[in-house]
């Protein structure tokens, strides 16, 4: 479904490169984690992705279609201030629909067919958020703003999810509760899962595979598979802490 | 503001002004009675009203123009870092500058007619309104930015949902912050070469015919005129900006 080919990217303000001739691949329904230091790129890459950012060389293919501008059945997460301040959450939701309606079903900025279907669920609901649907963002906590910013993608019907460090700044309970909601999502409606994160607690749970990113320049993708996580009650078992330990030591060394 | 603090705080005003004149007791302070009285009289049976109504006109019409110009400019210049680093020398030259200066200038080019007292309240609120606007554009979270532009938004979009809705606090702000400044000016620049207009009818009525009760409900119709647009200012900011209100 991804297809990261060759490529070169560069901040204008330094001479190292974040990625020299760096290529991956990801397959249609797998739930990627790409887990790295602070400074390592892996925020860079998902905004590559997301179409954010272009690379200097080399070329980014999602569905066969290169990306030059944000993909409309790409969905993506920040970790804060993703929310509109001044928008409620039901506002907040029907945003992307808006924003869809205002251009037209031009191909570009909002899918070229079946513009007029609605989500067939009603994500606020189904993601508990009804009681709060006249709020604002300031009222809600760090978990339920988050739920509305997973609602609001989700309304899109998205094919792929891009999230950025979507649950480092909530409570331990509220993460839980979020990556396991995450992970059903993702499985029962067949997306396509990039989740960045710097935690390798996080990284091992939400990761079908795993990808390593070090200090600049990438080069190589250094991808560790976890066939396990798809399992049932995955966090307690000791396959997991394993894979964290191996992690732990792999990002220490490298 | 609660309104009945309001209520109190301007009966602790009539009071406190009731006693003074009553200590006083010279034909130069009048106590409120009489004032309200005449500023009836004159609203009804004198000219008050037009007087009124052509300084509200400037003040309207000067604040419809700065809010229409500067607000996109501000905008502009917050959305691109290139015109804002030719421009904000420029600005910031100018902001500090007290606008009142001007005031004879402006008469000699504009006239004296309406235009130049339009021209004049312009000048006050532009700078304010473009200053505030700018900064407001300018500390827009990339993150929230981003997220939008992810959901389809193009840079027309982006306007519309993002840096409109964002930047309307800080018109709001900027207008209730300078119309006090702009009625002052106003007031000054209606001194001048007019017979039409708050300042003329106050300086008129104390300085040539002597009428103190009557200059003193100049004084407060200017005061409303202040205090209107303020708390229009007010009653929109909470119809259109219910975010910040909810906390």
């Amino acid at each position: 479904m991804i297809q990261v080919d060759n490529i070169t990217v560069t901040y204008p303000s330094s001479c190292v490169s974040v990625f020299r001739k760096f290529s991956w691949e990801v397959q249609k329904a797998e739930a990627w984690a790409v887990l790295g230091p602070s400074g390592c790129g892996k925020t860079t890459l998902l905004y590559l992705l997301a179409g954010l950012l272009k690379p200097v060389d080399g070329s980014i293919l999602i569905d066969k279609e290169p990306i030059l501008r944000p993909r409309p059945k790409s969905g993506l997460i920040l970790q804060e201030y993703g929310l509109l301040p001044w928008a409620t959450v039901r506002q907040n939701c029907e945003l992307g629909m808006k924003i869809r309606n205002y251009y037209g079903a031009d191909g570009v900025h909002a899918p070229s067919e079946n513009l007029s279907t609605r989500g067939e669920k009603n994500w606020i609901e189904e993601l508990g958020l009804d009681s709060f649907a006249d709020k604002y963002p300031a009222q809600l906590s760090g978990g339920q703003r988050q739920r509305t910013a997973i609602a609001r993608t989700l309304n899109l019907q998205p094919d792929l999810l891009l999230m950025d460090e979507p649950f480092s700044s909530l409570d331990v309970y509220t993460r839980e509760n979020l990556q396991d909601l995450t992970i059903s999502l993702v499985a029962e409606n067949g997306l396509t899962l990039v989740l960045v994160t710097h935690s390798i607690e996080e990284a091992v749970l939400l990761g079908r595979k795993i990808i390593l990113l070090g200090n600049p320049p990438n080069v190589n993708a250094v991808i560790v598979d976890n066939p396990d996580a798809e399992r049932k009650n995955y966090r307690n078992s000791s396959a997991y802490t394993k894979l964290c330990r191996k992690l732990r030591t792999k990002l220490g060394a490298s | 503001m609660q309104r009945k603090g309001l209520v109190f705080t301007t009966l602790a005003v009539g009071v406190t002004w009731q006693a003074a004149a009553l200590i006083i007791k010279r034909p130069i302070l009048p106590g409120p009675i009489d004032v309200l009285t005449a500023f009836m009289a004159e609203l009804i049976y004198g000219k008050l009203g037009t007087h009124f109504l052509a300084s509200f006109w400037r003040v309207i019409a000067g604040m419809g123009l700065a809010i229409l110009t500067a607000s996109p400019a501000g905008l502009l210049l917050g959305q691109s870092k290139k015109f804002n680093q030719i421009l904000s020398p420029l600005i910031y030259l100018l902001y500090p500058i007290p606008k009142v200066v001007f005031v004879p200038i402006i008469m000699l080019f504009f006239g004296i007619g309406d235009l130049a007292k339009i021209i004049i309240i312009f000048i006050i609120l532009f700078f304010q309104i473009l200053v505030l606007v700018r900064d407001q554009a300018t500390n827009i979270r990339p993150e929230l930015l981003n997220s939008v532009r992810s959901l389809g938004a193009g840079r027309r979009a982006l306007f519309r949902f993002v840096y409109f809705p964002a930047t309307l606090p800080a018109i709001l702000t900027a207008v209730r912050q300078s119309v006090g400044t702009a009625v002052a000016v106003l007031y000054i620049a209606e001194l001048f070469a007019t017979q039409k207009g708050l300042g003329y009818y106050i300086y008129f009525q104390g300085s040539t015919l002597f009428n103190y009760p009557a200059m003193y409900a100049g004084v407060v119709a200017m005061s409303l005129l202040g205090l209107g647009m303020y708390f229009g200012i007010d009653w929109i900011e909470k119809r259109m900006c219910k975010w910040l209100f909810v906390n």
